[in-house]
């Protein structure tokens, strides 16, 4: 059965490991992969612990359809404490760990404590060791991997590490799988290296039974026509995300120069340039969209080297934030860090914020160690990547993150800094799109775009096909505007791609393939009907909606705890000062308002049912069923 | 028609889902140790080749079967495996010069490509079109077409020349 899958209790303090099954009562609260790791986190972790401690607690999971034929269904996601925002964190990447974890039998892992010396788990069919990883120690991503297959004798195994950005900590170190795939954004990878654990291995043999066969496979078989029939689906098998680059830089959209510019001037990083590098793309785990490229770096020091990306984050990062021009420094960047397992958003953010504080004399040569961090050089930009990753210099107080490297740089750094929950911003600029900018503000694990981004507001759709999106399934009939400058029923975008980014991340499938970057992929009618076909489990549109809000309002109570407040779902005031200025006549000369920027927060607060503090309301918790947490059922 | 199925390993994106689609399609469960196909990949390059049964003429598996459970089903062009003979012995498996014959190990039973008995679920699924049920008559027809459109491009230019 899709079911039957256990979840394992890993000590690595005492080296006790404990299994056990997961109640299917669970199941029908949160489904799984994210939804049942952020309760297993509310549940297992003390309030207030130091997130590089041993006290912290490492989940690893797949979703509830990973392994079946729902589309994509590849997603790992990995929760902790986030040693970067101190609240939530919650990281997920595609690839083929997760399948792998499930066909060894596992769902859920839940590590604990910190191993004496570095260690990496094993998992197989059913069994989990804990080995001796001093070996892997110092290895980069993709060595760790072939060394783990080669000591282990077994070409199939699939692993998740980390690389020495996460042995560093570098508090937004990722954890990898593969050559390029990410769990990004919360620091997860630095976690792990907190608790020694090198990588985690899997392989196995054990069905995945599927529910109902015929009809799941005829059911997507028929999906993934659509799917593949759809324009967004064919531009991201040509092109991948780096499409987006072409729209968003023309219309004044992107972060460029840290703050100072809302797009690139002379920019030679469109995803054409893809071509003379790619080698074809690749796909995750049941994916036809593929949108990985494969690529060889062909000239400079790093010419020959195969590597896989980049995504339009990496163009945004080592391109549009830092000034580069170059298609290749691009290349390089995401080489580096998917190789030393750090952030590509996080990194290239941090660098852009530290380039614009040389150019205010802020930061001096002294600082950088005689490096010219200017925008635009290409080659102190790739030096200060590694210099992150292995915190020399001011990559050591970069390595910190921002609020905390702010702290050490002093004067007016802060100033300049453009974070959300010590989590730098992406490269878009939300000043033109009030509805983006509320997703970033309001993101449970800080400053991201994959939490609720409502990137089809974009498109200007009719208001017809806005409300036939967003009327449903709960019901909804405030206002929706198809104007993405305005901020009417725009929170009802944000509240709404929430509950389905976090539904899908509860089930493994890939946001690409749901109504995040085109409106005609799935949403929550469709997942009732993946999950029914693939699990037997029965859930009505509503009720995955029901499931999604309970699992972020564990997130939001999660962060209540921690310690959040009102004044943490908002952004740095840059967004309300300094209007954007270029790009097209509609994006031009825009700033948030701050009176109708908090309107729109209420109206969100009051959409979730919390107060105006941004607390759930007692009735709001006992409606969803978590007047009771932490309940400790698991 | 006479078909058989290619595999075109350029245009494979590694996604593994014929994998997926085969062993829901024969064991209705997942698991790629039940697959008829598999996916071989070699992650440092980006380089992966699917590999199945290649329904050879002479087959090496029909030779070495002890109970004749295999055989040349010329209707369907494939070599069948008939459970109701096969002893379970795996000398095909040991046979099989690639990997072809496999062992499923909840069914207690030798396993190999059908091919769904003329409409092969791999290829419905797979999008990328790395997996092709063709007309054996044509198949190398295709090629020297899809090869001949470089070729074809020269040759006209020196004929304008």
């Amino acid at each position: 059965m899709a079911l039957n899958r256990k979840i394992a209790y890993v000590n690595l303090t005492t080296g006790e490991i404990k299994t056990a099954p997961i109640p299917v009562e669970m199941r029908q609260l949160y489904l799984g992969g994210r939804g049942l790791d952020m309760y297993l986190l509310y549940n297992h972790l003390k309030p207030g612990v130091d997130a590089l401690s041993p006290d912290n607690v490492l989940t690893v999971s797949a979703g509830l359809l990973v392994g079946t034929p729902a589309s994509a269904s590849a997603r790992t996601h990995v929760g902790a404490k986030s040693p970067l925002t101190g609240f939530v964190g919650s990281s997920n990447m595609g690839g083929f760990f997760a399948p792998e974890l499930r066909f060894a039998g596992f769902d859920h892992l839940v590590v604990k404590g910190k191993a004496p010396s570095p260690v990496y788990l094993w998992v197989h069919d059913g069994e989990i060791e804990i080995r001796d990883g001093s070996k892997l120690w110092g290895e980069d991503v993709p060595t760790t991997q072939d060394l783990i297959r080669e000591e282990l004798g077994d070409p199939e195994i699939k692993a998740l590490c980390i690389g020495i950005g996460g042995e560093n900590l570098v508090r937004y170190a990722n954890v990898m799988t593969g050559i390029k795939n990410a769990a990004g954004r919360s620091g997860t990878g630095a976690v792990m290296g907190s608790k020694n654990l090198k990588a985690i291995a899997a392989r196995g043999t054990q069905d995945i039974a599927i529910r109902f066969p015929k009809e799941a496979l005829e059911y997507n078989a028929k999906l993934l026509e659509h799917i593949g029939s759809t324009k967004f689906a064919q531009i991201m098998q040509k092109w991948g995300t780096m499409f987006i680059y072409g729209v968003t830089n023309t219309t004044g959209l992107v972060r460029n120069r840290n703050f100072q510019s809302n797009q690139q001037v002379g920019g030679n990083i469109e995803c054409e340039h893809i071509e003379e590098h790619a080698l074809g793309t690749e796909g995750c785990y049941g994916c036809i969209i593929h949108c990985r490229h494969k690529y060889m770096i062909r000239k400079g020091p790093y010419a020959g080297t195969y590597a896989e990306g980049p995504e339009y984050t990496s163009q945004g990062a080592f391109g549009m934030e830092v000034g580069c021009n170059n298609f290749e420094t691009v290349l390089i960047g995401n080489h580096l860090v998917n190789k030393y397992g750090i952030d590509t958003l996080e990194t290239g953010s941090i660098i852009a914020w530290a380039m614009e504080l040389y150019e205010k004399g802020i930061l001096t040569d002294k600082d950088t160690d005689g490096l010219k961090l200017e925008f635009g050089n290409d080659e102190a930009m790739l030096e200060m990547i590694k210099r992150i990753a292995e915190r020399k210099g001011l990559g050591d107080i970069l390595a910190e993150g921002p609020l905390r490297a702010a702290k050490k740089i002093g004067k007016d750094a802060l100033k300049y800094c453009i974070q959300v929950k010590g989590m730098s911003n992406l490269h878009s600029d939300e000043r033109p799109t009030p509805s983006l900018a509320l997703g970033i503000a309001t993101g449970s694990r800080g400053s991201d775009h994959l939490r609720s981004r409502p990137a089809i507001d974009l498109y200007h759709l009719p208001e017809k096909v806005l409300r036939s999106i967003y009327g449903g399934p709960k019901p909804y009939d405030g206002p929706l505007s198809s104007d993405y400058t305005s901020y009417e029923g725009k929170p009802r975008m944000v509240q709404w791609h929430e509950m389905l980014y976090e539904a899908i991340d509860c089930t493994g499938v890939c946001k690409f393939h749901s109504v995040f970057l085109s409106p005609n992929l799935i949403a929550f009618d469709e997942l009732s009907k993946l999950i029914y076909h693939n699990t037997g489990l029965e859930f009505t549109p509503e009720e995955i909606w029901d499931i999604a809000d309970r699992a972020y309002t564990v997130e939001r109570l999660f962060n209540l705890r921690e310690g959040l407040t009102r004044a943490d779902d908002w952004l740095v005031d840059r967004y309300f000062d300094e209007p954007t200025p270029v790009g097209l006549p509609i994006v031009r000369g825009k700033t948030l308002d701050r009176a109708k920027f908090k309107q729109m927060v209420d109206e969100y607060y009051s959409l979730h049912g919390w107060d105006e503090t941004g607390v759930p309301k007692p009735e709001t918790l006992k409606k969803i069923g978590l007047d009771q947490e932490p309940s400790h059922m698991l | 028609m006479e078909k058989i199925l290619v595999v075109n390993h350029e245009k494979c994106t590694g996604c593994r889902l014929c994998e997926m689609a085969c062993a829901v399609k024969h064991v209705g469960a997942n698991n790629p140790a039940r697959s008829r196909i598999h996916v071989v990949k070699w992650p440092r390059e980006g380089f992966e080749l699917p590999m199945l049964c290649q329904q050879c003429e002479k087959a090496p598996c029909i030779a070495v079967c002890p109970k004749n459970a295999l055989s040349r089903d010329s209707a369907l062009n494939r070599v069948n495996l008939n459970y109701d003979l096969c002893i379970g012995c795996k000398m095909c498996v040991i046979a099989c010069p690639f990997g072809g014959m496999g062992v499923d190990i909840v069914a207690r039973q030798v396993i190999k490509c059908d091919q769904c008995d003329g409409d092969p679920t791999c290829v419905r699924f797979c999008n990328p079109g790395a997996l092709q049920f063709v007309p054996a008559s044509s198949v190398n027809l295709i090629k020297k077409r899809t090869v001949g459109v470089k070729l074809a491009e020269v040759m006209r230019k020196a004929v304008a020349a």
